[in-house]
């Protein structure tokens, strides 16, 4: 056993020294200043909301992907490469690139033309206010649930870590988040997710550089994972023409149709949590640019999440092993591969600055989710259904409160899953049943004139009940896993694929068919709204390297490349 | 983009300038007093030249960024 390991087991996973823990507290008081620095322009409604609509498609772009990037994310999909080998890869190429590219060219002209403040209320000039209604309550309230399950997951983690009192690891990071966003609104929360995306790569890019130094490179990697787990742990595509084939369980037809369109599209097209970082840029162009940006570095946040897993199976003497066994057995889980390999590596000060990469990782994910509740309450709740007549000061007072409310909301779910574990489990798989209606109903309002508010409103209801009912018939009876996810053998990330491929089919045909049956809109009511009966600007001044559909086809090129390479 | 005078990026810069600085002397006393239990690939330093990484990018960001100069 080697010297540091023996260190590791015998105490918590990492022991901090004065020079981490130094650069742990100044990382809280810089985002502190910064929310404390951009307080006097948060004044109007458009300043704490949108951020003034101002931000450079650079800054629109990296705090687009810093929104999704939370410490979780990180922890989670690291401990999938391990457990499951390069296939959580997907996640992030095919599960996310052809959906932002979408975004950015076919979706956001729409969004931004418009000039809504948010997804529910661009169903709400599309569809009426019953759409607009169903979904903003259905994102406000699954927005904070998920934003206290992943608090308490967090807090959870820092204990394991760093031995931290969970108690104290809730409070300091929510309250400093509350503070920074309730005083700056989105731009200070914008402000601070490209501050940590920085920091994120700071902290853990030094993993994948010393582990293949260690490893000898990439193919000596491929021979160590073959040789301590499986060839199949390196191969991308190649294991998905059967179930059986791959660590998954899954088939290539779940990864294409359930991840790569209907999962993906959903959440990267109407999650308001990262399209309302695309509505605060400044002009058109900007908006469109930013997911392409978004989407290039989205293809490379594998080194720094996939690659430390694979290099856990080839270089950690210890086995790790799934949560309950370790749980029993004193040992290591997935789940700690990343903060594992940061020990590794890792000398003072390094170790600081990864530890506070999974903080700002988790900031950058929390206050994503606070100020987005913040806009979909206090436009789409409060002033639609509560209080129309206010002025936009006591909209924006309202906003600052519902910041604080909202982390208030969380930390108490964060509270509830500490005593009642199992609800996590639930409240992931509700999220899960709004995203894929959700996507049915946007695309269709863009791009067919024909569908009509009452279609609009009964394809969403029918699309999420249909979820929900597919959920819980398995959790009945699990013999219809057969039939939900076409095999008895899928595993729960294949069924959700299926699920949401089947949700996402209903609410497009009850959309389909209610729409048929009522009366249709006229060209002038969809004007700026819909495919066909909006001028979409072309952007004749800008150079030709300026424009998006350029960056869109070298992204794309690149998407499939790295494809092929690890096919 | 610009934060009233100050860039994003001048926000950036400080904290990657300060970091580098400890990381880089952290790493430095490392070499004056080894630890008991190195880390794997110790002889490598990288919290040297991470760390002094870092602290050039910093500074450069913090110039380039400076309140009230002019872009």
């Amino acid at each position: 056993m080697t010297p540091w390991l023996a260190v590791l087991l015998a105490t918590r996973l990492v022991r901090l020294s004065a020079v981490d823990l130094g650069i742990v507290v100044f990382y809280f008081a810089l985002v502190l200043s910064i929310g404390w620095y951009l307080k006097g322009r948060a004044k109007t409604g458009e300043d704490f909301f949108m951020a003034g609509r101002e931000m450079t498609a650079w800054i629109a772009g990296l705090s687009f992907l810093s929104a999704n990037l939370g410490a979780l994310e990180l922890m989670g999909w690291a401990a999938a490469a391990y457990q499951y080998g390069i296939l959580a890869t997907h996640w992030y190429w095919i599960g996310a690139i052809p959906a932002m590219l979408f975004l950015a060219l076919v979706m956001m002209p729409f969004y931004y033309i418009s000039k809504t403040h948010s997804v529910p209320g661009y169903l709400k000039l599309r569809f009426g206010e019953p759409s607009r209604a169903l979904s903003a309550i259905s994102f406000a309230c699954m927005t904070v649930l998920m934003s206290g399950i992943n608090m308490y997951s967090m807090a959870l983690v820092m204990k394991v870590v760093l031995g931290w009192d969970i108690h104290f690891s809730i409070w300091a990071s929510s309250l400093t988040v509350a503070i920074y966003v309730a005083l700056g609104g989105l731009r200070s929360a914008i402000f601070n997710e490209v501050l940590q995306f920085v920091l994120i790569w700071a902290g853990t890019l030094l993993i994948p550089i010393l582990g293949l130094v260690e490893t000898g490179g990439w193919e000596n990697l491929k021979l160590q994972i073959a040789h301590n787990a499986s060839p199949e742990y390196t191969h991308l595509w190649s294991t998905l023409g059967s179930f059986n084939n791959n660590p998954m369980g899954i088939h290539w037809t779940g990864i294409v149709f359930g991840l790569g369109f209907i999962i993906s599209f959903g959440y990267w097209t109407t999650d308001f949590l990262v399209v309302q970082r695309v509505l605060a840029a400044k002009d058109l162009r900007s908006a469109k640019l930013a997911p392409i940006i978004g989407a290039g570095f989205k293809m490379m946040v594998p080194i720094i999440v996939i690659l430390p897993g694979l290099l856990g199976l080839a270089v950690l003497p210890v086995k790790l092993t799934g949560e309950t066994s370790a749980v029993a057995n004193g040992g290591h889980s997935y789940n700690e591969v990343l903060p594992l390999m940061l020990a590794r590596y890792c000398a003072p000060g390094l170790l600081g600055l990864g530890v506070t990469a999974l903080i700002a990782g988790f900031m950058s994910g929390m206050a994503g989710n606070v100020s987005a509740f913040a806009t979909v309450w206090t436009y789409d709740i409060y002033r639609a259904l509560l209080n129309r007549k206010a002025s936009d000061r006591h909209y924006v007072t309202m906003g600052r409160w519902c910041t604080v409310l909202g982390v208030l909301i969380s930390v108490g779910t964060a509270y509830l899953v500490m005593s009642f574990a199992s609800i996590m489990d639930y409240v992931q798989a509700l999220f899960s049943f709004f995203m894929a209606p959700l996507f049915g109903t946007v695309v269709l309002g863009m791009l067919w004139k024909r569908a009509t508010g009452p279609g609009g409103f009964w394809g969403l209801l029918a699309g999420t009940l249909s979820s929900i009912g597919m959920w819980a018939w398995v959790k009945v009876d699990p013999q219809a896993l057969r039939y939900v996810a076409l095999s008895p053998n899928a595993r729960d990330m294949a069924e959700n694929m299926y699920r949401a491929l089947w949700s996402w089919i209903v609410c497009v045909l009850v959309t389909v068919a209610v729409s048929s049956m009522t009366k249709p809109s006229t060209d002038s009511e969809l004007h700026g709204l819909v495919y066909g009966v909006t001028a979409i600007p072309y952007e004749a001044e800008a150079k030709f390297y300026q424009r998006p559909w350029l960056w869109a086809v070298v992204v794309s090129v690149a998407f499939v490349v790295l494809n092929i390479l690890v096919w | 983009m610009q934060a009233g005078r100050i860039s994003i990026w001048f926000f950036i810069g400080i904290s990657l300038l300060v970091n580098g600085t400890l990381i880089t002397g952290a790493g430095i006393g490392e070499i004056f007093r080894p630890p008991a239990n190195p880390v794997v690939l110790y002889q490598l330093h990288a919290n040297i030249w991470w760390g002094a990484l870092l602290l050039v990018c910093g500074l450069s960001s913090c110039i380039r960024f400076a309140p009230g100069r002019k872009s």
